[in-house]
């Protein structure tokens, strides 16, 4: 009996040691061990920030940009023009200067501009397109400008219009305007979890 | 409040007014140049339009302190300029303007567009001239005089 108490307690040692390597091995690479079930909580985050108004009125599907959080069409007839930054005589930068204008409610920011058409996230009748399909498009690297997972990390990190989208500075009447549902930590940490998962999307 | 060395027509010009203060403002108070006109002041009609930088700019909505060292062009000096001169002279063998306080706004943007495409289509000019409303209904007349001004450019006028 001794022996095979002995022999017991080597095998459980052993099998012991094998989880706790494998345990260790794989919280070496946690970093890249986000599930894909995590990974699209995580897209979702991002779908919810993409969406919200001051993100998705100028990745409009139209002719025109939209402002507002009702996202109304933009005021005195502007159009996207031929590299979505309006027409001569009308163009973007014609009211939005580098920075915010707050003592007239103007936005702005660097190269203010439209997003292209292969980066609409509604449809023509103005109507936010499905989580599936944005992440669609946002994934589709011959629709946007060829950025893989860290690049479009990258854009959401650093991009000045994304980051304006959280200064997006004073409306006319002297109110600030509507920031996106999550900071822009938060939205940089779930774009980061979506691109260590591989970028899933959901499937419709 | 605050200095600002601006370069307007040509000339350098200093104020000293509050950061906040919009160009349109600053031109017709400061620098008595009220040929821009003060429309809405929400960017919504286009009578204040100037140059700035060559763009033009809604000069109500735009704070004194953005403008930067970009030169500023505004209808007195709109002349000077040889797409300009055809505009102001199509404007006037056309016989656009009825009570004209829309039209200086009307004539750079006109001017904006036609300095980028010198032989503009219907499109363009209803693309370009959207944004300046004319209370008249001078539009069909504008609509001429730009036509007319284009024909009179040389090719690579702008």
């Amino acid at each position: 009996m001794p022996r095979i108490r002995a022999g017991l307690l080597v095998s459980a040692t052993i099998i012991a040691v094998a989880w706790i390597a494998s345990v260790g091995f794989a919280n070496a690479g946690s970093a890249d061990a986000t599930t894909t079930a995590q990974g699209l909580a995580a897209w979702e985050q991002v779908y919810s920030v993409l969406t919200s108004p001051r993100c998705i009125n100028c990745h409009t599907a139209t002719n025109y940009p939209q402002q507002g959080d009702e996202r109304r069409r933009h005021v005195a007839n502007i159009v996207r023009g031929p590299e979505g930054k309006g027409v001569p005589g009308l163009n973007c930068g014609g009211c939005h200067q580098e920075t915010n204008a707050d003592s007239t409610g103007v936005p702005g920011g660097h190269n203010w501009h439209l997003a292209p058409l292969s980066m609409r996230w509604q449809d023509t009748n103005d109507r936010a397109l499905s989580s599936a399909e944005v992440c669609r498009a946002v994934t589709d690297r011959r629709r946007n400008n060829n950025l893989d997972g860290p690049g479009l990390l990258k854009h959401h990190e650093e991009e000045p219009l994304v980051k304006w989208a959280w200064d997006p500075g004073r409306r006319p009447d002297g109110t600030t305007r509507t920031l996106p549902p999550l900071t822009h930590e938060e939205f940089v940490a779930a774009t980061r979890r979506w691109v260590q998962a591989g970028t899933p999307c959901p499937g419709k | 409040m605050a200095t600002y060395q601006l370069t307007v027509n040509g000339e350098r010009r200093e104020v000293n007014v509050d950061p906040s203060t919009p160009l349109l403002w600053v031109l017709r108070e400061d620098l008595k140049l009220t040929g821009t006109k003060f429309g809405c002041g929400i960017s919504a009609c286009g009578a204040c339009t100037v140059h700035v930088g060559g763009i033009a700019t809604r000069s109500c909505v735009v704070p004194v302190s953005h403008v930067g060292d970009r030169p500023i062009v505004t209808i007195e000096a709109v002349a000077g300029d040889p797409v300009g001169r055809a505009v102001q002279d199509a404007w006037v063998a056309e016989d656009v303007v009825q009570c004209g306080y829309c039209q200086s706004g009307q004539i750079m943007a006109a001017v904006a567009l036609l300095k980028h495409t010198p032989r503009p289509t219907e499109q363009n000019i209803e693309e370009s001239m959207g944004g300046n409303l004319c209370r008249c209904g001078t539009y069909p007349r504008i609509r001429a005089a730009i036509k007319s001004a284009a024909a009179q450019l040389p090719k690579g006028a702008a």
